[in-house]
Formats: C-alpha cells, sequence, structure tokens
C-alpha cells in the first residue's frame, strides 16, 4: 500500500506540474485556435528568471515577481511580433512560428544564461512529509496548491470578469465576439500575457523539484501539450485532468510495469483514449461549417 | 489527343509553314513548362552539373543528406501539401527504414535491397493499420497521435539494445548489389541523386493523376468531396502509407550511405526539421519540398559561422520565412514571378 | 661570366621571393586541430566545458609562443549529440578545413561514427567519450581520454566488496552513458562477489525518480545502489535518495556525475554518496608529492580565472586530450599525421589533469584504475577517502 501512495504521490506531484504547463496551452488555444509550442519555454524562462535574478543577488521574494513580469513581457513580444503578424496564415504555419520561437528562445537564454543545470532552493524546506508510509515533498503540496488556486482564480476570472467573459466569448466565436464591440486583438495579447504568467509560475515552483536548465522547456512543453490534448482542447479542466492523468499513468507504469519503457506506456495509452474519444477526454466536440 | 489533331489539320489547312513550326514549338514548350517533364528535366540537369561545385568529401556529404531529406519531404509533403494533414512523427518511419536495413543486413546477412524492400513492406504495414485510427482525429489531435507514434518507436529503438545497439547507435555494411560494394560519398551521390529524381518523378506524377485530384479535393474541403462520392479515408490511408515509405527507403539509403545509425534519427526534433523543410519550402508543391530539405540540410553548416548565436539566428530565420511567406518560399517566389511576367 | 638576361633574372628573382614566401608561409600555417563536441543538446554538461578547455588552452599556448614556432588553431563544431551531424562535421574538419588532429567527440555514438572515417582518411583522433568499444578492438588511428565505464564500475565494486556489501541495485537513464555504464555493472559483478537484485531505468527528462528508488527500497536484502549516469537526472535522484529516507543504503555513482554541478543540484542530498573520480575534482587533497598535484591545480586555477566555474572531469579529458596532441606534434617535431599517430601511441607517462597516460600498440587509452580516486561528498564537496 505504501508502494502504491508513492507512486500516486509522485505522479501527481509531476501530474500537477504538466497540468499548469497544459492549461497555459489551453488558454492560448481557446483564444485563438494557436497551439503556442513555446509555451514549454515559458516555464524554462521562470525557472532560470528567478534563478539568475537571485545569482545576481535579490532575493526570493524579490526574484519571483520580477521573473513572471520578465516572462510576461516575452509572451507579449511573442504575440506582437510573431503570431500577429501571421494571424491569417494557416495551422501548420503557426506551428512552425511558434516552434521558431521557442529555438530563438532558447538560443537567447544558452547565450544570456548559460548551459549548466540549476536550483531553486525549495519555499518550506525539504524535510519529507511522511503519509502512509509514502514520502511527499513540501515542494510538490506548493505544486498542487499552485495548481487548485490557479484553477479557482481562473475559473472566478473567466465567469465574473469582464475581460475573462470577453476572453470567453472570442473563443467560442471570434467574428461574433467583434461584433459586439470586443477587441480581438487585445484578447489574443492578453491570452498570451496569462499562458506566459502561468508558465512561468510552473517553472518557479518546479524548478526547486525539477532543476532548471535552458533546455527543459522542450520535454515540458511536450507533456503539457500531451496534456491538454488528451484533457480535450478548449477544456480548461480538461487539461488540468489531463496532466494529473499523464503524471500518475507515468508515475504507475514506472512502479508496476517498466520504469524503462514508461514514456511509451503513456503515449501509447494517450493514442487509446484518442482512439475511442477523438477530442480528447473533457474536449468539446468540434463542428464544421460547410 | 483529339486537340493535337485539331492543331495540325488547323496547321496544314492554312497551308502556312511557318504557322505550323510555331505550333510545334509553342507546344514543345509547353510541354517543357509542365513540372512533369520540364521540371525534372531541369532537375536531372542541376545533379549532373552539381559535382563541378563540390569539390571535397564533406560536399558531397552535405548533398547525399540533402537528396534524403529531400525525399522524406517529397512524400511528407503528399500528406501535408495535398492531403491537407498533417505528422509530426515522419521520423520513426525513416529510422524504421535504416534500423531494419540496418540490421537485417548487419544481424542476419541479408542483401541489402531486400532489407530495404522488407522495411519499406514492414513500414507500409504499420502504417497501414495506425492510419485509419489516426487519421479520423483532425487538427491538432492528429498531430499529437503522430508525435506519439513517433515517440514510441524512438523509445523502443533506444530500449531494445542487443538489436538496435541502443543509445551509443550501431553500424552498417556497405550496400552490396551482386559483386559491387557500394560506398563512398561520390558513389553515394549518385544513388541519392537517382532515387530523389525517382522520388519526384511518382510524386509529380501521383499528384497529376486521378489520386492526386481526389486529394487536392480532400484537401479543399473533406466534407465536399465526400458529397461529391469520394471516398477519403480511403485516399487519406493511401497518401499517409506512401509517405510513410517514402520516409522508410530514404531511412533504408542514408543507413548504407553513413554506414552508422542512431535512434536520434526518430527524435521528434527530427520529426519537426522534416515538418520545417516541407512548410519553409512551400506545401503542395513538389520542388517546395526540395528546396525546402536543401535550405535546411545546408543551413547548419552556414550557420556556424555564428558560433554560439545559431540557435537565435535560426529560430528567427524560421520567424521570418514564415511571416513574410506563409505559403512558403516556392510558391510566393513562383506568384511573383508570375506576377511581373504578366 | 653567367649573363643573365633581364627577363630571366626577373623570372628567378620572382621564383626565389616565392619559394621564400611559401616556406615562410609553411612556417607561419597555424597547427589545426579540429574539434566536433557536443556544446549544446543533451550531452551539453560534457561538451560544453569541453570546448571552453580547447579554447582556453589554445590561447595560453599561443600567448607562449606557439608550438614548434606555429601557431595553434582549434576548430570547433557543435554536433549536439546527433552522430549525423558529427559525421558531416567531421568531414568538414578533413576535407575542408584540413586540421592535423581531431581531439573531439564528446560522446560515443558521436565517436563511433566518425570512427571509420579517421582511419580511411588517416587522421588520429583522439576521442573524449567513455565507451570502452572506442578502443576494443583497438584501431591504429583512434585513441580514447576518458576513463571507461568498466573502470568506474571495477572501483565502485572493489569499494564496496571492502565494505561487505554484495546486493547491489542498479539506477541509470537511458543514454548511452548510462546504458554502458549498466551492462558493466552486470558483467563485472561476479567478479566483486556481487549479486545485481534490481535495475531501474529513468528517463533523460524526468523530474522525479521516487518511483524507481522506491521500488529498489522495497527488493529485499538490497544493501547498495550504484547509479549511472549524467546531469541533471543524478542530482535529482541522489535528492529522492535523501529524500525517501534511503541513506542507510550505502549509494555510489559512477564518474558522470564527477562535477559541482551534481552536488549544487542536490541540494544536500549528495551527502555520503561514493565516486570514482578524476584526481582533477580533488586537486587539493592530494598529497604534495602526487605527480598529478600540480597540473590539476594548474587546470583549475586557469578554468576558474577565464570561465569563473568549478572545474568539471569532462573538461579536463579535453585538457588532456588537446595536451596530448600538443606533446606528440613536438616529439615528431611534425604535423605528418603519420609520425603524430605514432609519438601518440608512444605517450608514456604523461602526466594530465584527469590522470597519467602511457600508451602502448594494445592500449589506446593508457590509463590505469590508480588514476581514479574514491570519494565521498562531505559538506557539499569531495572527500578523498582512499
Amino acid at each position: 500500500m505504501a508502494e502504491f501512495l508513492q507512486f500516486l504521490f509522485s505522479g501527481i506531484t509531476v501530474g500537477a506540474i504538466y497540468a499548469l504547463v497544459g492549461l497555459g496551452f489551453s488558454i492560448i488555444y481557446n483564444a485563438s485556435h494557436v497551439i503556442n509550442f513555446a509555451q514549454g519555454e515559458f516555464v524554462m524562462l521562470g525557472g532560470m528568471g528567478t534563478v539568475s535574478l537571485m545569482l545576481a543577488g535579490l532575493p526570493m521574494y524579490v526574484a519571483i515577481p520580477l521573473a513572471v513580469c520578465l516572462v510576461v513581457a516575452v509572451g507579449l513580444l511573442l504575440e506582437k511580433f510573431a503570431v500577429e503578424p501571421a494571424r491569417n496564415a494557416g495551422v501548420i504555419t503557426l506551428i512552425i512560428i511558434t516552434i521558431g520561437a521557442s529555438i530563438l528562445i532558447r538560443g537567447v537564454v544558452e547565450v544570456v544564461l548559460g548551459k549548466d543545470y540549476h536550483r531553486l532552493p525549495p519555499f518550506t524546506g525539504e524535510t519529507p512529509i511522511i503519509i502512509g508510509g509514502a514520502v511527499l515533498q513540501p515542494q510538490g503540496l506548493w505544486v498542487i496548491g499552485a495548481l487548485v488556486v490557479v484553477v479557482a482564480v481562473l475559473r472566478w476570472f473567466f465567469e465574473h470578469t469582464r475581460l475573462g467573459k470577453a476572453i470567453l466569448a472570442t473563443s467560442y466565436n471570434p467574428l461574433a465576439a467583434q461584433l459586439v464591440g470586443i477587441d480581438v486583438r487585445t484578447i489574443l495579447l492578453v491570452s498570451f500575457g496569462l499562458s506566459a504568467a502561468l508558465g512561468a509560475l510552473a517553472g518557479i515552483l518546479t524548478a526547486p523539484i525539477t532543476l532548471t536548465k535552458y533546455d527543459v522547456g522542450i520535454m515540458l512543453g511536450l507533456k503539457g501539450f500531451a496534456a491538454a490534448i488528451l484533457g480535450g482542447l478548449g477544456s480548461s479542466y480538461g487539461a488540468v485532468a489531463g496532466g494529473l492523468a499523464l503524471g500518475i499513468i507515468e508515475a504507475m507504469s514506472a512502479g508496476y510495469i517498466s520504469s524503462a519503457y514508461k514514456d511509451a506506456v503513456a503515449f501509447v495509452i494517450i493514442l487509446g483514449v484518442l482512439f475511442f474519444m477523438p477530442s480528447g477526454l473533457f474536449g468539446t466536440k468540434r463542428t464544421e461549417r460547410v | 489527343m483529339q486537340r493535337q489533331g485539331d492543331s495540325l489539320r488547323r496547321g496544314f489547312a492554312t497551308k502556312d509553314i511557318g504557322a505550323a513550326r510555331a505550333t510545334h514549338v509553342a507546344r514543345g514548350a509547353a510541354w517543357l513548362r509542365t513540372a512533369r517533364h520540364g521540371g525534372i528535366l531541369a532537375l536531372i540537369a542541376v545533379l549532373l552539373i552539381l559535382p563541378v561545385f563540390l569539390p571535397n568529401n564533406f560536399y558531397y556529404d552535405v548533398a547525399i543528406k540533402t537528396a534524403l531529406n529531400a525525399i522524406v519531404c517529397i512524400g511528407l509533403n503528399l500528406l501535408i501539401g495535398y492531403a491537407g494533414q498533417i505528422s509530426l512523427g515522419h521520423a520513426g518511419f525513416f529510422a524504421l527504414g535504416a534500423y531494419a536495413s540496418a540490421i537485417l543486413t548487419s544481424h542476419y546477412k541479408w542483401p541489402g535491397l531486400l532489407a530495404m524492400l522488407a522495411g519499406a513492406l514492414g513500414v507500409a504495414l504499420l502504417a497501414f493499420l495506425v492510419a485509419r485510427p489516426i487519421l479520423r482525429l483532425r487538427g491538432h489531435y492528429l498531430a499529437m497521435a503522430t508525435l506519439g507514434l513517433g515517440i514510441i518507436v524512438s523509445i523502443v529503438i533506444n530500449r531494445e539494445i542487443p538489436w538496435t545497439g541502443g543509445p551509443d547507435g550501431m553500424s552498417v555494411p556497405a550496400l552490396r548489389i551482386w559483386d559491387w560494394r557500394l560506398t563512398g560519398p561520390v558513389t553515394w551521390y549518385w544513388i541519392s541523386a537517382g532515387a530523389l529524381v525517382l522520388a519526384v518523378w511518382v510524386s509529380l506524377n501521383l499528384v497529376e493523376s486521378p489520386v492526386g485530384r481526389a486529394l487536392r479535393a480532400l484537401h479543399g474541403s473533406e466534407i465536399a468531396a465526400e458529397t461529391a462520392g469520394i471516398e477519403t479515408s480511403r485516399y487519406k490511408v493511401l497518401v499517409f502509407v506512401v509517405s510513410a515509405v517514402f520516409a522508410s527507403i530514404a531511412g533504408s539509403l542514408f543507413a548504407h550511405a553513413e554506414r552508422f545509425v542512431t535512434p536520434v534519427e526518430a527524435g521528434f526534433l527530427r520529426s519537426i526539421e522534416f515538418v520545417t523543410m516541407v512548410v519553409l519550402g512551400g506545401m503542395a508543391s513538389t520542388f517546395g519540398a526540395l528546396v525546402g530539405a536543401s535550405i535546411l540540410t545546408v543551413l547548419p553548416q552556414v550557420l556556424t559561422a555564428f558560433d554560439e548565436y545559431k540557435h537565435v539566428v535560426l529560430g528567427a530565420i524560421m520567424i521570418g520565412v514564415m511571416i513574410f511567406m506563409p505559403r512558403g518560399l516556392v510558391p510566393t517566389l513562383m506568384s511573383l514571378w508570375r506576377r511581373r511576367a504578366s | 661570366m653567367i649573363i643573365v638576361s633581364r627577363r630571366h633574372a626577373l623570372g628567378l628573382l620572382a621564383a626565389g621571393a616565392l619559394l621564400a614566401c611559401t616556406g615562410a608561409a609553411q612556417a607561419q600555417q597555424p597547427i589545426k586541430i579540429g574539434s566536433f563536441l557536443s556544446i549544446t543538446g543533451g550531452a551539453s554538461f560534457l561538451g560544453d566545458p569541453e570546448a571552453k578547455t580547447l579554447r582556453l588552452y589554445a590561447d595560453r599556448v599561443n600567448k607562449s609562443g606557439g608550438v614548434l614556432g606555429r601557431k595553434v588553431e582549434v576548430v570547433i563544431y557543435d554536433s549536439a549529440g546527433d552522430a549525423k551531424q558529427a559525421v558531416t562535421f567531421a568531414r568538414r574538419l578533413i576535407e575542408e578545413d584540413k586540421v592535423d588532429i581531431i581531439v573531439g567527440g564528446s560522446t560515443t555514438g558521436e565517436t563511433m561514427a566518425v570512427v571509420p572515417l579517421a582511419e580511411e582518411a588517416e587522421i588520429p583522433f583522439i576521442s573524449l567519450a567513455g565507451a570502452n568499444v572506442i578502443v576494443e578492438p583497438v584501431k591504429k588511428w583512434v585513441f580514447k581520454m576518458p576513463h571507461s565505464d568498466r573502470m568506474a564500475v571495477e572501483k565502485s565494486y572493489e569499494d564496496m566488496k571492502k565494505r561487505g556489501l554484495t546486493n547491489v541495485a542498479i539506477i541509470g537513464g537511458s543514454g548511452g552513458f548510462d546504458q554502458s555504464c549498466r551492462k558493466e555493472g552486470h558483467a563485472l559483478a561476479g567478479k566483486y562477489g556481487i549479486k545485481v537484485v534490481a535495475d531501474e531505468t529513468y528517463a533523460p527528462t524526468d523530474s522525479d525518480m521516487s518511483p524507481q528508488l522506491t521500488k529498489i527500497k522495497n527488493t529485499s536484502g538490497v544493501q547498495a545502489i550504484f547509479g549511472c549516469g549524467f546531469g541533471a537526472p543524478t542530482s535529482i535522484t541522489a535528492r529522492n535518495w535523501k529524500q525517501l529516507g534511503m541513506t542507510n543504503i550505502p549509494f555510489y555513482f559512477n564518474h558522470g556525475v564527477a562535477s559541482q554541478q551534481f552536488i549544487d543540484g542536490a541540494g544536500g542530498g549528495a551527502e555520503g554518496i561514493r565516486i570514482p573520480v578524476p584526481a582533477l575534482l580533488v586537486a587539493e587533497q592530494l598529497p604534495a608529492g602526487d605527480p598529478q598535484r600540480e597540473v590539476s591545480l594548474a587546470y583549475i586555477k586557469a578554468f576558474k580565472e577565464a570561465y569563473n566555474l568549478p572545474p568539471s572531469g569532462f573538461g579536463g579529458h579535453a585538457y588532456d586530450g588537446f595536451h596530448i596532441a600538443i606533446d606528440a606534434i613536438k616529439r615528431a617535431n611534425s604535423t605528418d599525421k603519420a609520425k603524430v599517430r605514432d609519438a601518440i601511441e608512444k605517450t608514456s607517462k604523461f602526466i594530465g589533469a584527469d590522470g597519467i597516460y602511457t600508451m602502448t600498440p594494445q592500449d589506446h587509452m593508457g590509463l590505469s584504475l590508480d588514476s581514479f580516486k574514491m570519494v565521498e561528498v562531505k559538506n557539499n564537496t569531495w572527500k578523498l577517502i582512499e
């Protein structure tokens, strides 16, 4: 039982990381139907940014908000100069642009901050918490807690604020949204900024666990994308569910099946889900107008 | 046929030999201008003359890799550009072809061509089996499914060390055809060039055949195509399998040309490289895929001049080209030319 | 009296001048050392310090007069851990840049892909990668600097045997370095009376090894853990080991973690872990008479001055490769590839930063087990044990 709990805790912690990244994908997709393959780099920038600000002498409680602001700025720049000019191009063109952006961002960090890996100190220490014979890292609780808070705040934001409702409206029908006076371009900008902030937060929260390096964004972006797809694009709850599911599947596969093949098992399961539920677990069914 | 006869009769009817000659010339020029004939002849001419500009084996090496990448891209272009689907896992098929050749010739001493054929058939079967369920997905879900497939292939190759040599790779015997041992950059330049011409020819013929027309209808609007009676799923599966086989054969050739394969060839970064080549060069354009492959294979060599800034420059180039030429290089340049000509 | 027409005189003068110029140009032509390294990508942990070291020492050698009166030029390409790129860059180095010798190849896969090219082009190739297969069977033109994975396993198993630990669990990543170490871990177990009771793998991008470590913890009779790998996952593994309360099970790691980043990244989790490392990392603790002490300390100082970073064992391999190459060129008194190759093979008791090398026609690695020092991590730094 303790073993099962250990795998479960491990899976939930990692899954929460994937969920936060997946949420970032989901928000941008909702506003623009663009998959931002540079989402993983926002996560990396959050962690690496905080590390370098702290190395420059700033205390952690200053470095963190500053890093988040910097990443938001990067997100806004990305939208303004890379995505907006190509807004009317096809899906694949935009994919290539965001991939190009992720290469660019990684390239800049590689030169400016170097290729070493770094560690952020955990927020509340390292003493593990023992529950039922299994060990939970305190930082893991921070990540899960942050996920819960983020989901709650986002829900309030989308359902009870004008800006949030405007973003939702744009995702349902951009044309109609424009007709009622919503500036779709600003909405797009805001959603990139929001996703960047989420990504940065994910990066900062998880850097004490995962260590941060100039190229952590690649794999995290991929897993976050998988999480968003598994949960169903267009549903924020889906991204969260997808992320947690993916993390748990990975941990259980490593524990019970084969640690060597755990990633393969996870992807086989994702493929299986997609074959039976082509819109993911909670995805909105797409209707095509002819 | 009928039209040819008409114009001929018209030529003689006017009893104007000059007019007849002019019609012949015009027809000849029109024949040349079609991609199928003129384009391939131009390609063959370029490939024949190119070695003059290749001073040493390094350049031949880059040329070979360009040709093989181009073969994969031409197949991928049929899927992305004409059928309007996407695959972020095509490197998996390339690697399967490469490793099939490597394993069968190295461990089981099969003749090289037979191993290549076996690899292609195996990949075709795999592609056929996964095509139907995968191609039912749309857009980003399809992207994820193909990505997942590629990653699974990459993990399997990485782990099955007794067969594949694992992450450190395995060496591949030279390709033997009858008594000849085909080895060396110059030999492989000609082999790759020949394979490239063949790939272009197949692709162009496919595009202008009824299958190609069905594909374009499918790409335009899948629902409209179905309404017109085209079995879209059958054609999508066909193109997926064909593009997978292109990749597999290119992979087998790569294994024998390079004499060494590693699991990196199956990685998703490679798959993304291939997609980038197709999109950059121009979707729905066979020669676009060729141009895209050429540029992105040569680019890393050029980028060494930028030393540690190479990724910054590469990212900037990708963003810039896609913003200013969203349809890709070749279609944009061709429409610029046509606009200037008119 | 020889009457030389003006035209002939001019011709002779021109020819003479040209000859003198080429002669001088020959002397001025730099000695080119070519290198392809994994500066970016998954193995940047290896390639980045290697590239920095090569550049640093090419610079220093030139400042102190060069080699054989000529400047040394290092041409470095980034193959990013990709064998396909490595082959293209190796061809570029050999055919286009026309280098005299290659010191490079951070990973085994890249090295093995390039070996046939080096043999065919008959150019000396000093590899900086770890696996035995590079020099076993020995290849005429290929040499290797780093300790092999086999030696790391042997040194660790030796220490375990001394402490009476026989049931060992192996944990490692899926990379080449990891797999090759794991293979040796299984193959050499019997020789030291060791039984491998568990074998767990993680992916290079994993952020939590608790599942794998938990399985090891629950394996009955496990007495020690042997870790294979390099880079960030090793720090995470160490930290998880501590968090899961497994510090009562002695943990050994292979030399892939021979870098301060490992300790820093583990945030206290590395305390008590034992590792066989090149003498470089414990240079200050070497006794005064130890021949390696001076060279290693000098390297540490130079590297820190130039880059403000602590040294890593991998940079040390590049230091050794570079200096053995230069030494061989000096001994051969030319850059003729065959002569240099012979000179490398005759390298004897060469004191490098990472070990003392003696090559023979059968041994193109030149290191023995005692060039590894067993250390334990104490107070976030290396403490020499033996």
